[in-house]
C-alpha cells in the first residue's frame, strides 16, 4: 500500500492495485485512513513557520552588488 | 590592470544578473525549506541556524547548481549534509532500535476499535488533533526520520530523498515504512487511551 499512496508504482502496478481497493472494503478503509493521516501529518508540520527575523537574515546573506 | 574588454564585462553582468536570479529562487523556497529543517533536528534554534548555514553556503557555492534541476532539492542536500556535520552519527549506520513496533494498522485498528465503528475524515482529525505530531515525530529515531520527513512533509519523491541523503532507493523505502510505522505507534499512544 506505501508505495501506492506515494504514487511511485509503474503503471501496471498501479491498475493491479486500484482493482484491489476497488473491490476490498478492508483496504479501502484502510488507504483512506492513511490519506488523511498523511494530509494531517502535512498540515500540522506546515504550521512550524518561519519567524520574519530569520527571513530577513537569509536575504542579508545576498550578495552585495557594487 | 587594464579595462574589461566590451565581451568580459558582459560576461560579468550576466553572472550578476544569474547570480541575482539563483539568490531570489532560493530565498523563494525558504519557506518550504524550513518546513523540513524544522522537523529535523530537535528546535526551533537549531533550525534557524541550520538555515543560516545552509543558505551562506548555498550563496557561496552557487554556481555547482545546475539551472533547471531541482533547487529545492539541492539545497536540502546542503542542509541534511550540514546537519551531519553538526555531529551526528552517519546516515548509512542506523541507530539499532529496540522500539516496539507495531504493525501497519495498528493506529487504525486501534482507533476504530475505541470508535466502535468504521472512522471517518473528520473523527478522525479531531482525535488525531488530541495528540502532537510534533512529539510522536521527535520519538523516531532521527535516520528514518529523516526519509519520512523529507517523504511525508517536504513530498519529495523516493528518488530525491535518495539523492538528498546519499543513499540507496531501497534504503528509503524501508527507513520509510518503519519510520511511518513507528510514528503511528506513537500517535497511538497518545490518541488512544
Amino acid at each position: 500500500m506505501q508505495p501506492y499512496l506515494d504514487r511511485e508504482l509503474d503503471e501496471a502496478q498501479m491498475r493491479e492495485a486500484e482493482a484491489h481497493l476497488d473491490g476490498c472494503s478492508y483496504c479501502r478503509r484502510r488507504y483512506r485512513f492513511e490519506v488523511s493521516l498523511r494530509r494531517y501529518v502535512r498540515t500540522a508540520a506546515a504550521e512550524k513557520r518561519m519567524a520574519p527575523e530569520l527571513k530577513e537574515r537569509l536575504s542579508a546573506l545576498r550578495t552585495p552588488l557594487h | 590592470m587594464s579595462e574589461p574588454t566590451q565581451t568580459e564585462a558582459r560576461r560579468i553582468a550576466e553572472e550578476a544578473r544569474d547570480r541575482v536570479r539563483f539568490e531570489e529562487e532560493a530565498l523563494e523556497l525558504s519557506d518550504q525549506v524550513f518546513r523540513v529543517a524544522r522537523h529535523l533536528v530537535g528546535s526551533r534554534e537549531e533550525a534557524e541556524d541550520l538555515m543560516q548555514e545552509t543558505y551562506a553556503r548555498a550563496f557561496r557555492s552557487w554556481r555547482s547548481f545546475t539551472p533547471g534541476t531541482n533547487l529545492r532539492a539541492w539545497l536540502l542536500r546542503i542542509l541534511t549534509n550540514l546537519n551531519i556535520d553538526r555531529g551526528r552519527r552517519q546516515q548509512r549506520a542506523p541507530q539499532t532500535t529496540s522500539i516496539d513496533e507495531r504493525g501497519d494498522y495498528y493506529l487504525y485498528d486501534k482507533l476504530e476499535a475505541a470508535e466502535g465503528k468504521p472512522l471517518d475524515e473528520e473523527r478522525v482529525i479531531e482525535k488525531l488533533s488530541q495528540g502532537s505530531i510534533v512529539d510522536a515525530l521527535a520519538q523516531v529515531p532521527h535516520d528514518f526520520r529523516d526519509v519520512l520527513v523529507l517523504v511525508d512533509i517536504g513530498e519529495f519523491s523516493y528518488a530525491d530523498a535518495a539523492q538528498i541523503l546519499d543513499i540507496p532507493i531501497g534504503t528509503v523505502m524501508s527507513r520509510l515504512h518503519r519510520a511511518r510505522r513507528i510514528l503511528k505507534g506513537e500517535l497511538a499512544e497518545e490518541v488512544v487511551k
